[in-house]
């Protein structure tokens, strides 16, 4: 499916992936340009268009720890980037689900630059090394969200059928 | 079904008898809570209603508290309009548990809550800001959520699927060392659980040093467990959240008390006892990169920032002012203190704290989150070294992505001040 366009380490913050100073931007469609702002390298590659939808950024433990901000998921949504790590923290795992901006747990995951991934089944497999990893399946509770498209369209659905005014 | 104290505000906010761990729940809340990312939620929120043929409205504007701190003053036109757009919102929708840029209102959110009242034992408080799981030091179950979850909130009243997540039962016995208080405890737990060893998770927090410990050290405590990856932490209501409510935050009126069963189910329990305990420091670029004070081999600093949610209340401003009055700071040495509110700011210069700080040759700033995130004030040159009693040490977190910051209490900070180099008070 997709190639591993940046591998990156345990407990990367939301700091990292949007930093503070870019926080005045709310609009998904302008938070794109300030993703990974700091890393000034991968951040000229994505704005440059080099790397293409579906595109996998790979990490380790507790990825999206820190600020709720939620420029860290649209940022990365404006990309369509799909976000393999080996667990993800818990408010930026929900915003995930609320914009639709994939996420895939894997607990032991290996890959590096370069590497092709594809999902067969409820695995992982690493087309360039040959090895299948197991996907951690999201909280079952989170699927609603993920089936309405995203948390705007659920909540207009909720809102659209209550009675009230 | 014997229940621990989320499992109790849960099911109380949604009309169960009982709830156990990993059920899947719609809370309702008792209190919203905002900054200037209430721009993000407002724009969501009128999304929400296009094509309902609804008129937009909040569900309950008595719920909704929305609060100026992290960038203020405005330091930009664009964080000004974002000021400028949630003002009109407010007065529209009748929300009158703003907090504009006041200096008799005015403060960071985590203090202007409990300060005021707004949040009582019990409650289902959220928040679009990491650091809502503050609130639980009031005996609340309170999480951090991001904008389009709020604006959610703000149309339904309640919070979807919430999974009802399992505790850590955290027992800390003993009294506390001379210099050492609660800041210096949750940086040692934090080391111990590891940055996500709670992840999902609650932290409720009891034992004989917690029940002494005022409530400003319990909000430090609440504050930082989402360090630990906490939903949220929190300290069941007693005899002196009732005494804070009444006496520091003016509430009349009843106050409920929720308390967890003596045969709750923790998924784990520690005992701690702090008698011994050393002054802790968080060293970059993790929260959970922390040693003891005497690991820390002369560290010197080009910034000292006392203040931020997690310790700029009262209590803090006089640890450090007792250490800095009549000392002076060291040449290289930038400090920077800002309180936590107006109101905090305000009592602290009644007690002389601030004449102390300003004497010593420290810069006073305006309540609010200032240095704390980087975006607004006091952000770091290149490859400099901060140490701050703020919450968190991500690289690029005071501004600069080559910068440096550790993490320590006041009384740490201001020794620190005075010599130019990560200090033990004690010595
Ligand atoms: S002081 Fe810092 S941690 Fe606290 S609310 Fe402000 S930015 Fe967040």
């Amino acid at each position: 499916m997709s190639t591993v366009v940046i591998k990156l380490d345990d407990d990367i913050s939301t700091d990292v992936i949007y930093p503070g100073r870019y926080m005045a931007t709310v609009l998904p469609t302008e938070t794109p340009q300030f993703a990974f702002a700091d890393m000034t390298e991968f951040n000229a590659k994505l704005k440059g268009k080099q790397v293409p939808p579906d595109s996998v950024i790979v990490a380790g433990k507790n990825f999206g720890c820190g600020s709720s901000r939620e420029q860290a998921v649209s940022t990365l949504k404006g990309y369509e980037l799909t976000i393999v790590a080996r667990s993800f923290a818990r408010i930026f795992l929900q915003n995930s689900v609320n914009l639709g901006l994939r996420l895939i747990e894997v607990s032991d995951i290996e890959a590096s630059e370069g590497d092709d991934l594809e999902i067969v089944g409820k695995e992982l497999v690493n087309k360039t090394t040959g090895r299948r990893f197991k996907i951690v399946p999201l909280p079952q509770s989170r699927q609603a969200i993920i089936d309405a498209g995203g948390l705007v369209a659920y909540t207009r659905k909720r809102v659209a059928e209550s009675s009230a005014v | 079904m014997p229940m621990t104290v989320v499992e109790k505000v849960l099911a109380r906010a949604t009309g169960r008898s009982s709830v156990k761990v990993g059920d899947v729940v719609e809370p309702r809340v008792d209190l919203a809570m905002s900054h200037e990312n209430a721009a993000l939620v407002i724009n969501q929120f009128l999304e929400i209603y296009k094509g309902t043929n609804k008129p937009p409205k909040v569900w309950d504007h008595d719920k909704v508290a929305i609060i100026f701190d992290h960038r203020v003053p405005a330091e930009s036109p664009k964080t000004a309009t974002n000021h400028k757009k949630i003002r009109e919102f407010v007065a529209s929708h009748m929300i009158h548990k703003f907090h504009d840029i006041r200096g008799d209102m005015g403060g960071i959110c985590h203090q202007v809550l409990p300060e005021n009242g707004y949040v009582r034992p019990g409650y289902v408080v959220v928040g679009t800001d990491s650091h809502t799981t503050s609130h639980g030091a009031l005996g609340a179950f309170s999480f951090g959520i991001g904008a389009t979850e709020m604006a959610s909130v703000w149309a339904l009243g309640i919070v979807l699927n919430v999974e009802v997540p399992a505790t850590i039962r955290v027992n800390v016995f003993g009294r506390f060392p001379e210099f050492v208080g609660p800041k210096d405890f949750i940086l040692h737990l934090i080391g111990k659980l590891g940055a996500e060893g709670a992840n999902f998770k609650v932290i409720e927090f009891g034992g004989e040093a917690i029940w002494n410990m005022p409530t400003s050290g319990r909000l430090t405590l609440c504050n930082m467990s989402v360090e630990a990856g906490a939903t949220s932490g929190i300290v069941p209501g007693d005899d002196e959240t009732i005494r804070y409510l009444r006496h520091d935050a003016g509430v009349v009126g009843d106050i409920e008390l929720v308390l967890p069963d003596a045969d709750a189910r923790y998924e784990r329990i520690l005992n701690i006892d702090v008698s011994d305990l050393d002054p802790q420091i968080a060293c970059p670029h993790t929260v959970d990169n922390v040693k003891p004070i005497d690991k820390i081999n002369h560290v010197k600093v080009n910034q000292v920032v006392i203040g931020s949610c997690t310790n700029g209340r009262l209590d803090d401003l006089e640890s450090a002012a007792k250490i800095m009055k009549g000392k002076k700071v060291a040449k290289h040495v930038r400090m920077l203190v800002f309180p936590a509110s107006g109101k905090i700011y305000r009592q602290a210069l009644a007690k002389g704290y601030i004449g102390d700080f300003m004497n010593a040759g420290a810069v006073v700033m305006n309540p609010g989150c200032g240095p704390c995130l980087g975006v607004h004030e006091g952000a770091l040159g290149d490859n400099e070294v901060a140490l701050s009693t703020t919450n968190r040490n991500f690289k690029g977190r005071m501004g600069n992505p080559t910068g440096e910051v550790y993490l320590c209490s006041p009384a740490v900070a201001a020794a620190s001040a005075i010599t130019g180099v990560i200090t033990d008070p004690r010595s």
